[in-house]
């Protein structure tokens, strides 16, 4: 595990040696809590006369609902609410966002309980809330539904072509070129690029066209969607769930239910993992709906298998890639057509993918182009760079393929194109200081890219790109009598944010880190917070927590100014103390936080650090990775041999939380290269909900992961962080297909490259031999 | 739902005898929870036989070991002078689930829920185990590849449940091995599995031989050409090549989500071959 800190200023380096916190590998403040089993997750609040919420599940791919009778469910003992389609109201079309991909109200009211059809296996359309599970059970088995089964697409391809069964009738494309006369599946059509590709093209010397399809993958968070909800006669209203965004469920479940917003608070539970997938609601708005109906808190948890057929995978895809070169090694061209699934309900990560298919090269004339495909599949949610990985999966494989035609390292030849600071994106912007060249080179230089590899071994390389946001945060720092310290955010804890949130207030106060106690407020403890998405919280809820922290020192040193009774301009803040310049007049020469806290009664009354943004200036992460595999070529089984990810953090506040992240992204694109698939029978019914035969990888599975972090600050923070929780799963796809290429000489345009078709592809290779 | 926890054979009996098709009998529970807590069964009777102290012991019978149905994996691991003498039967008990898993799944379940791909059992086939069976008319013996019967089904009658297991006294030059093929390193079910147990004589030629394979058809296979291909050779290459044949030509799989017929009767072959050269190593265990 490395640190390499590149083009770090003068200024910055005499500041470095000074940090008591930043940089450091401090203990996290929830570890304990974790460890001991103590930390109350989505499922472990208890209320008394709390109710057990269970939903009823389509178990067609795709039917209209021709009725609803839950008049016997009803009369069963036990049984206190029912909800259906009549308790919820139809919404008009409006596009929000939900993390970095956008949500459409009248799909979400939809999404929650099916309306006119159920749009595939699992669609939510009843729910039960009875005294004890089992009741709640047998009440589910009394409701009587009656479909009309409808023919059912799940392949992006098939659900394209004009004879395909249309899953919303009314769908035109959007963005079409002429404008879409008839409904199809295809929701959405984005383009992006500049320059002439035709032109490039014209000069390329080698041109490499290849065609991919991957699979939808599931995000695999450890912890079920949960939520326990209570609502009182008079419309006030309290959920507590598992959410990346507690803000964003209150808007969405306000607006779902027809309630005012302040009246309904959310408090975010510790969380179990989400990656992108619990930036939106399932169970909320239903647990809130039922508990409206009985008068009592109800709680719903889902079962892995709901989460499986219910939740939001990424989109799998079929692209079409091209990318033209001179012999010298210059990216002449680049083209991208990508398919994306979007589920039953338009809105996949398509645009996003578009735009990072090819953000690492430089390029004169570049076009991505992109297709929102609606299939019989549960809805898509984000998953960690949602869109990223799918689309540089094509364009870094062909890449790699290019090199090799050309017979130039692929570190060389993606040197010869990466994209710097001032190189205009193929998206638009212009890229700041952006850290790519500096992840090559550092790859280049690397132990593992300089060691030889064993006979019938292989190695890849690939690179990744994700934007990061910012946005909206509100952070209070609420001093105590004691000289000790509230913080409080509201973007929930993912990824160890509030050991990072309190080192920076820590570092800003100078004060020890265990004086700074971070904590999740809930919506009515702080303004409006944006979700923890985007790898935004280090970066945005960071750099809010640092202007918190300034304005509680300019407090303390007013306090102290007037203790002393100088101008306010004569007080300087140093390793938490207020101190004169030149040490003149007052009877004290020092004054510590703890003072000032003490008589914070006497001064002017409670000191409370509050800053407010809509954070700008978020800086993109750049990552190449390394991997080396070994390929048993009787079964066809792919083994991860060894593992390097290199990543511009743009300041690593926790290194351990950095090297984490950059871990679990490789592994979960391990996953998703090598085994991660969903398996459906004729009928469009999952037939692997479960992790036995849904197969993320097992520790076993992955060997260590080597990180390097790379830093490049970002100027638009403090500390000069860049988000970097996303970018690491962008990567590893190319990575391991590129690894197996160079070992087996085989190219799979296909993922996962799991055993069996590995094996049908040696075969199908040596016996055209 | 009633639980009972007898503490003798014979009270097992009669509490299972008693409630017919109605119970079922719990040794680790790490495939009977998972099928109750998943609403595929609802016995009205558990009979834990964990409490009975023959079904968790592993003793020697005139040279021959005896192990309790209810055994862990963790146990089996543990007891050296078992696993010198069926390293094959130990290594697949101890491929089942993970460290938490082998504290509680034993032999008598993995045979019991009867799943074609059940790590233990060709294992146990290819070592040639007899089953101990205790029921309402006493005791009887049965080979382990007489129990089950089709996916989730086997031979015992109401009442009647497995004590424990027989093994026969190894031959100075016999050697056994256990392979399974699983996507991924742990927590999988086997696409396929494969057994042997071979005994050569002084003159290194092979006098008997057991290739079992799982998980290619409804229950585990004793193929009967692939022992023939090599019994009588000096299990060379090209007897190992007829071997391989034999068992390929014996699968009848499915296609399923765990694998396709094509792909796991390949498999099923590629395992044979890299069991048996195991199998053979261990021939020279002793010397
Ligand atoms: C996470 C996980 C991983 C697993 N991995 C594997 C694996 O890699 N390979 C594999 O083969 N299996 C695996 N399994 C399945 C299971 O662990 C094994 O089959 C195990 O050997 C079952 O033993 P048990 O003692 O737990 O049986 P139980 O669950 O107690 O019983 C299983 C069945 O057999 C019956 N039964 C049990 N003992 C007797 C007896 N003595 N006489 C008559 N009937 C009996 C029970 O009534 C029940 O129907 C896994 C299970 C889990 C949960």
């Amino acid at each position: 595990m490395a640190i390499v800190t590149k083009r770090v200023s003068d200024e910055r380096e005499a500041e470095e040696q000074n940090f008591n916190w930043v940089g450091t590998r401090a203990v996290r403040p929830d570890g304990v809590d974790k460890v001991t089993g103590r930390a109350k997750f989505g499922a472990d609040l208890h209320l008394p006369n709390m109710l057990v919420g269970k939903m009823l599940r389509s178990p067609h791919a795709h039917a209209r609902i021709l009725s609803i009778d839950i008049s016997s469910a009803e009369k069963l003992p036990g049984v206190k609410a029912i909800v259906t389609r009549e308790d919820f109201s139809d919404l008009a079309s409006e596009f929000v966002p939900a993390g970095e991909m956008m949500v459409n109200y009248r799909d979400i009211t939809r999404n929650v309980m099916a309306r006119e059809k159920v749009l595939y296996e699992g669609h939510a359309l009843a729910a039960v809330a009875a005294v004890n599970a089992i009741v709640a059970r047998e009440a589910l088995a009394l409701i009587q539904v009656d479909y009309e089964v409808l023919p059912h697409v799940l392949d992006v391809v098939e659900a394209m072509k004009p004879e395909a069964v249309l899953i919303q009738e009314d769908l035109l494309t959007d963005g079409a070129d002429p404008p879409a006369d008839k409904p199809s599946n295809i929701a959405k059509r984005v383009e992006f690029g500049h320059g002439d590709i035709e032109t490039g093209f014209a000069k390329a010397d080698v041109i490499v066209e290849r065609e991919f399809n991957t699979r939808p993958v599931h995000q695999g968070y450890i912890e079920p969607h949960a939520c326990v909800a209570s609502v009182s006669e008079d419309g006030q209203a309290e959920l507590w769930c598992s959410t990346q965004g507690h803000y964003v469920v209150r808007g969405h479940c306000a607006r779902i239910l027809g309630m005012d917003v302040a009246k309904l608070r959310v408090t975010a539970s510790e969380i179990g993992g989400g990656f992108g997938g619990k930036t939106v609601v399932y169970l909320e708005p239903v647990a809130l709906a039922l508990s409206r109906k009985a008068c009592q808190p109800v709680k719903m948890v889902m079962t892995r298998e709901e989460v499986f057929k219910a939740s939001g995978p990424a989109s799998g895809a079929n692209m079409r890639v091209k990318i033209g070169a001179t012999r010298d090694g210059r990216i002449t061209a680049g083209e991208a057509i990508l398919h994306y699934q979007a589920g039953a309900f338009q809105g996949s990560p398509v645009p996003p993918g578009a735009q990072c298919a090819f953000a690492p090269y430089d390029l004169e004339h570049v076009r991505a182009v992109g297709f929102d495909v609606l299939v019989n599949r549960p809805k898509v949610a984000a998953y960690r760079a949602p869109g990223a990985p799918i689309s540089e999966y094509a364009v870094e494989s062909v890449v790699d393929e290019v090199a090799k035609k050309l017979n130039i390292d692929p570190i060389e030849f993606r040197l010869k194109n990466a994209s710097r600071e001032g190189t205009k994106a193929s998206h638009g912007p212009k890229f700041g200081p952006i850290g790519l060249v500096e992840t090559l080179e550092a790859a280049q230089a690397h132990d593992h890219y300089q060691s030889p590899l064993q006979p019938g071994q292989g190695r890849g390389v690939a690179s990744g790109y994700w934007f990061n946001i910012g946005g909206q945060s509100s952070v209070t720092l609420n001093t105590s009598e004691d000289g000790t310290v509230a913080l409080v955010v509201g973007t929930p804890d993912i990824g160890g944010s509030r050991a990072s949130l309190g080192m920076m207030v820590a570092e800003e106060l100078g004060v020890e880190l265990d004086k700074v106690r971070p904590m999740i407020g809930d919506t009515s403890s702080l303004g409006y917070n944006f979700l923890t998405g985007g790898s935004r919280t280090t970066f945005a809820t960071g750099k809010v927590a640092v202007d918190a922290a300034r304005d509680l020192v300019s407090q303390l040193r007013e306090r102290a100014a007037k203790i002393w009774d100088v101008p306010v301009g004569d007080i300087l803040w140093h390793n938490g103390e207020a101190l004169q310049k030149n040490g003149r007049g007052g009877p004290t020469e020092t004054l510590s936080f703890r003072d000032l806290a003490e008589s914070m009664g006497k001064t002017g009354g409670p000191l409370v650090g509050q800053a407010s943004e809509n954070v700008q200036g978020a800086a993109p992460s750049f990552g190449t990775h390394v991997v080396d595999v070994d390929v048993d070529r009787e079964t066809g089984r792919v083994e991860i041999l060894r593992y390097t990810v290199v990543q511009d953090a743009g300041k690593a506040i926790h290194p351990s939380y950095v090297e984490g992240q950059y871990q679990g992204g490789a592994v979960q694109g391990i996953g998703w290269a090598l085994n991660e698939e969903y398996i459906y029978d004729s009928e469009g019914r999952l037939e692997n909900a479960g992790f036995l035969d849904y197969r993320m990888p097992v520790c076993s599975d992955v060997p260590m992961i080597d990180t390097v972090i790379v830093e490049v600050p970002n100027p638009a923070h403090p500390y000069g962080v860049k988000g970097v929780g996303e970018t690491p799963i962008v990567p590893p796809l190319a990575a391991i297909s590129n690894a197996v290429a160079n070992a087996l000489g085989i190219r799979f345009s296909e993922l996962p490259m799991s055993p069996p078709r590995v094996l049908a592809a040696i075969a199908a290779a040596s016996s055209s031999k | 739902m009633q639980y009972e926890a007898p503490t003798t054979v014979d009270q097992a009996v009669a509490l299972l005898k008693n409630s017919g098709n109605a119970s079922k009998v719990l040794a680790g529970g790490t495939d009977l929870l998972v099928q109750l807590r998943s609403g595929m069964i609802e016995p009205e009777l558990i009979v834990d036989i964990k409490k009975i102290p023959e079904v968790r012991s592993i003793l020697k019978e005139d040279g021959k070991f005896r192990v309790g149905a209810v055994v862990t994996g963790a146990e089996l691991g543990e007891h050296g002078d078992l696993k010198a003498a069926w390293p094959g039967v130990v290594e697949a008990a101890e491929l089942i689930g993970s460290t938490q898993i082998q504290g509680r799944a034993s032999l008598g379940g993995n045979l019991c829920n009867a799943s074609p791909a059940a790590d233990a059992v060709p294992a146990l086939v290819a070592a040639g185990a007899i089953c101990m069976i205790a029921g309402p008319n006493g005791r009887r013996e049965l080979p382990v590849g007489a129990i089950c019967t089709g996916p989730g089904q086997t031979s015992l009658s109401p009442g009647e449940f497995v004590v424990s297991f027989l093994f026969p006294i190894p031959k100075p030059r016999s050697g056994d091995a256990y392979l399974r093929f699983i996507p991924r390193t742990e927590m999988d079910i086997a696409v396929v599995g494969v057994g042997i147990h071979i005994t050569l004589d002084a003159e290194n030629v092979c006098v008997d031989a057991r290739v079992a394979v799982g998980a290619v058809a409804p229950t585990v296979l004793l193929v009967e050409e692939s022992a023939a291909a090599l019994v009588g050779t000096m299990v060379d290459d090209a007897s190992i090549d007829k071997m391989i044949a034999a068992v390929r030509d014996s699968c009848d799989p499915i296609d399923d989500k765990r694998g396709t017929v094509v792909y796991r009767t390949q498999v099923a072959g590629v395992l044979a071959g890299r069991v048996c050269r195991i199998a053979l190593q261990r021939t020279r265990r002793h010397e």
